[in-house]
């Protein structure tokens, strides 16, 4: 009943699909990153094999690992704070209140916002002479916001954008895996006198771990190579203050044509993501191979 | 009589307030594009107004034309067929991964999900070239074509689907499946009988994200597709030029871009909190 070739031929589907899409172009870019291609030289400079010249330029170049760093920093920044967030507002929608649908469609909303129009948005409310924001921190505050001058609003700009746009995700996963939980050892505790917070610590955090982990991996990866949205607002200024390692190749590749170091710094950024996933989902499979035992 | 109904109300109280200020937060930079998209361009450099009480009606007349249109359709085309196939591709992989004793298939399944951290831009060429002319009969190419973006949009649709189904997939005893094989089912008839019905919500969420992904990506779109088959995200490029930006008809190709997004999913909003769990929750 369960031959292996029933299981091969009813995955191969996917398999063509992702090696023709995916694995055809990764081995390209690999390929082109140990060459130097430079768009604009005669035949013979065109195409240079350069070893690992692109590489070993990689790790002392200040302005990519300062990318690198940066994309570090932004990632870790943004899904924290949309973990926290939305596993508190997930908490409250548990429970029923009228009204409730409403506002977790409205809630949803930003999560059905392509990246370059949340780009488009935000850039339309922060742009001073055009936009709301720096008209009212100016009146109300005295506070000078000019994403297109200071750089830690800039950067700050789109950690809140992100959050805006991310944080719904978040708190749907957690409101699907809050709503399927067992409620016994909840009402349990409670009838035991534990406390909303004790309830919270040691009960549903502990469940939903593996859920939690989930998440983190899927923001992480997406927060990681964060481009569309940036690009639109700030372009990656100003300076390099939002120039994040996604926004920094586009401008390698597209603005400056300089592919074969491109590559390698693709090559380099995906090595580096799947390093940091593939232990995130090592910590998550044994962790639910002890929930299961 | 009247005290049941207030004290039920103030007891929610703390919640409302919280979830009326994030409404306001959440709608405000979206109610900004409509009044952006509302003004002239001497309006919108006048300064900023709150309020807004005309309409102007050119923003969106004027970019509507023809070949907008066509972006629409293949749009709605692309992420509806985008959706569809990967739901369809992602339950059979995820049975295959879940109930067959494969070679490597953990790592199969994490191969997939790399395929979603591959930064997009140094892989465009490679992508380009395949596009223009691996894939090449005659005249006739992937590129600029709907088909094209269907299966490319498989490249970070899929991976997702399997990794939301994979969870849900193994929560579901296989002594289901063996009854029905006993009554002399098929691996068909398991999988529509059995499966697709056990894992209906998470079907619906993977194809709902699934369309919303495809209807919002903007990179691909913008480099392998031209006159035929662009999409709404592409259209919204037209509108940064080096003459300046036209923000009062960007800003209403956002807001039409947005739109059927935003009723889609308000419509099935219900499918998507109960499918979500990545069968990470063991009941």
């Amino acid at each position: 009943m369960r031959s292996k070739r029933t299981g091969w031929f009813l995955l191969s589907p996917t398999l063509i699909i992702l090696g023709v899409m995916g694995l055809l172009p990764f081995f390209y870019v690999l390929y082109v990153g140990f060459f130097n291609w430079v768009m604009f030289a005669t035949d013979q400079a065109r195409f240079v094999f350069a070893g690992i010249n692109n590489y070993r330029q990689l790790v002392f170049d200040t302005e990519f690992l300062g990318a690198l760093a940066r994309t570090i920093h932004f990632s870790l920044l943004t899904v924290s704070i949309e973990l926290v967030l939305g596993f508190l507002l997930a908490n409250t929608l548990v429970k029923d209140f009228p009204l409730k649908g409403f506002f977790r469609t409205v809630h949803s909303l930003p999560l059905m916002v392509a990246p370059i129009a949340v780009g488009v948005i935000w850039r339309l409310l922060l742009i001073p002479g055009l936009g709301l924001l720096p008209h009212y921190f100016q009146n109300w505050f005295g506070i000078d916001l000019n994403i297109g001058k200071y750089a830690d609003q800039a950067f700050f700009a789109t950690v809140v954008m992100d959050i805006w746009h991310w944080t719904p995700f978040v708190t749907l996963v957690m409101l699907a895996g809050l709503s399927s939980m067992p409620r016994e050892p909840v009402e349990q505790a409670m009838v035991d006198g534990a406390s909303r917070w004790q309830i919270i610590r040691h009960l549903t955090i502990p469940m939903m771990m593996p859920l939690i982990l989930t998440v983190i991996f899927i923001r992480l990866m997406d927060a990681l190579r964060i481009v569309d949205e940036v690009l639109m607002l700030t372009g990656g200024g100003p300076g390099v203050a939002t120039r994040f390692a996604g926004v920094h190749l586009s401008i390698a590749v597209f603005a400056k044509t300089d592919y074969g170091y491109g590559s390698a710094m693709s090559m380099l950024m995906l090595y580096f993501t799947i390093v940091l996933c593939w232990a995130l989902y090592t910590v998550l499979t044994q962790l639910r191979r002890q929930q299961q035992r | 009589m009247n005290r049941q109904p207030l004290r039920r109300i103030l007891r929610h109280a703390p919640t409302y307030l919280l979830w009326v200020g994030l409404t306001l937060a959440t709608l405000f930079p979206i109610y900004w594009l409509f009044v952006i998209s509302a003004r002239t361009r001497v309006e919108i450099f006048a300064g900023p107004k709150l309020l807004q009480t005309s309409i102007f009606w050119e923003n969106y007349t004027r970019p509507m034309d023809a070949v907008f249109m066509r972006h629409l359709t293949n749009s709605i085309i692309v992420a509806s067929c985008n959706a569809i196939l990967v739901a369809i591709l992602a339950i059979l992989a995820t049975y295959a991964l879940s109930r067959y004793d494969l070679v490597g298939k953990d790592n199969i399944f994490f191969w997939t999900i790399t395929n979603r951290m591959a930064p997009p831009a140094a892989f465009l060429l490679p992508l380009f070239l395949l596009f223009t002319s691996v894939f090449k009969v005659g005249d006739w190419s992937l590129y600029d074509t709907r088909i094209g973006l269907i299966l490319l949009y498989c490249l970070f649709n899929l991976p997702f689907a399997i990794w939301l189904m994979k969870g849900i997939m193994d929560d579901i005893p296989v002594e289901l499946d063996e009854a029905c094989f006993v009554d002399g089912g098929t691996t068909f008839t398991v999988l529509t009988r059995i499966i697709v019905p056990l894992m209906a919500p998470g079907i619906a969420v993977t194809a709902i994200l699934g369309w919303v992904f495809a209807w919002n990506e903007y990179l691909f779109a913008s480099v392998l597709t031209a006159f035929q088959a662009g999409t709404v995200t592409k259209a919204m490029q037209q509108f940064i030029t080096v003459t300046g930006t036209n923000w009062g008809q960007l800003a209403a190709v956002a807001v039409v871009a947005l739109l059927p997004a935003a009723v889609f999913v308000a419509a099935v909003q219900r499918y998507i909190v109960t499918g979500l769990t990545f069968g990470a929750v063991k009941q």
